[in-house]
């Protein structure tokens, strides 16, 4: 393997040689192959945010009060409990953690590379975008009912209308997004 | 065994299967700010080469299991402003947070600190949403209510032919791609 002479955008792990990647097709097929599995075994597609609003619900508990969160009409049909939808978040962190720890590839990271090299090294400034990035994306996944993983991939391979629009929408913002943001960028 | 499992054993089996999707996010690389972003600027085609193989895998197996009633769909109501304006707005925070929660997660567990700063707002947003659902439930989400319609259903052709044509634009876009990132090495 030559030397590159361009920026290597992989995780530093990678950098130095350790083997973490897999193709993204095969990557794929292991998503698909789960999709399978979690039909199958527990009746459920794969998803991530009507769970993360159950826990958006717990942490406004004490903030709230137990009362207000309870009357809430969303809350009330989301509540917070250890089920399917939660114990699979733990899992997908717990997932990501020991992928990186079999990898040797566990690092803290503040600023990634794309970012430092439009916007500089200032974690706090690239905390703050991710702060409100984060609100924008999971309102914008509540009120289509489901993210990447709920609305794009279960309900995409189910060929869902809903699963589609969301994946032609997405796509599209998100590009204008980051043509506005890196403009300058190659 | 009888299917699907539930109870204490299904519990268990969703922390087992969130770790297997955490596990292939992060060893896809898409558990990466960079992968992520520079999708969106078309350099890097890791996200939709995943997310493309994942759908027509997952999908020609599902379909095959419900048509031999190994399993039901579990379709979203096709609320069509909502989901419009949702993924709009979903994919300018995907951008600016360089995840999706998914992605998030298993980022977090790799140790990325900007990616948990960001749950942090993932969860207010969730809390947001809960605070403003009366309003959105009265005036958004009736608005171009299709319910539970799936694509083959909506043009009347089978299935079995979206996943045709799916696998064609995909196999299409995975030579090219593969193609000009041959000749730049």
């Amino acid at each position: 393997m030559s030397l590159q002479t361009t920026l290597d955008y992989r995780p530093a792990a990678a950098r130095a040689g350790l083997i973490i990647d897999w193709t993204p097709y095969l990557v794929g097929i292991g998503i698909g192959v789960l999709s399978w599995v979690v039909f199958l075994v527990v009746n459920n597609p794969l998803g991530i945010t009507t769970a993360l609003s159950q826990v958006s619900g717990a942490v406004a508990t004490p903030v709230l009060g137990a009362e207000a969160v309870a009357r809430n009409s969303y809350w009330a049909r989301n509540l917070f409990s250890l089920d399917y939808g939660t114990l699979f978040l733990v899992g997908t962190l717990a997932g990501g953690f020991g992928s990186a720890v079999l990898a040797g590839s566990f690092r803290f990271e503040q600023v990634p590379t794309v970012w430092a090299e439009r916007f500089g090294p200032s974690p706090l400034k690239r905390y703050a975008a991710a702060f409100l990035g984060g609100i924008i994306a999971m309102y914008g996944a509540r009120l289509a009912n489901g993210c990447t993983s709920g609305n794009g991939i279960s309900g995409g391979l189910q060929l869902a209308l809903s699963g589609w629009v969301f994946l032609a929408v997405m796509f599209a913002t998100g590009t204008a997004t980051a043509f506005a943001m890196f403009r300058t960028a190659r | 065994m009888t299917l699907p499992v539930t109870g204490t054993a299904a519990l268990f089996l969703s922390v087992v299967f969130g770790f297997a999707f955490g596990f292939l996010l992060h060893r896809g690389r898409v558990a990466d700010y960079n992968t992520i972003v520079r999708q969106f600027l078309f350099q890097d085609f890791t996200v939709l080469k995943i997310m493309m193989t994942a759908i027509i895998v997952g999908g020609v197996g599902v379909f095959l299991m419900v048509q031999f009633g190994y399993a039901k769909f579990h379709i979203k109501p096709a609320d069509l402003l909502a989901v419009s304006l949702g993924a709009a707005l979903f994919g300018v925070g995907m951008v600016l947070y360089g995840y999706c929660p998914g992605t998030a997660l298993a980022a977090i567990g790799g140790g990325s600190l900007h990616a948990l700063v960001g749950a942090g707002g993932m969860l207010v947003g969730g809390i947001v949403y809960a605070l403003t659902f009366d309003w959105v439930k009265a005036t958004i989400l009736p608005v171009g209510a299709l319910g539970r319609v799936q694509l083959h259903t909506l043009l009347g052709i089978s299935p079995w032919a979206i996943f045709a044509a799916l696998a064609v634009v995909a196999l299409t876009l995975f030579v090219a791609v593969e193609r000009a990132s041959a000749k730049r090495a």
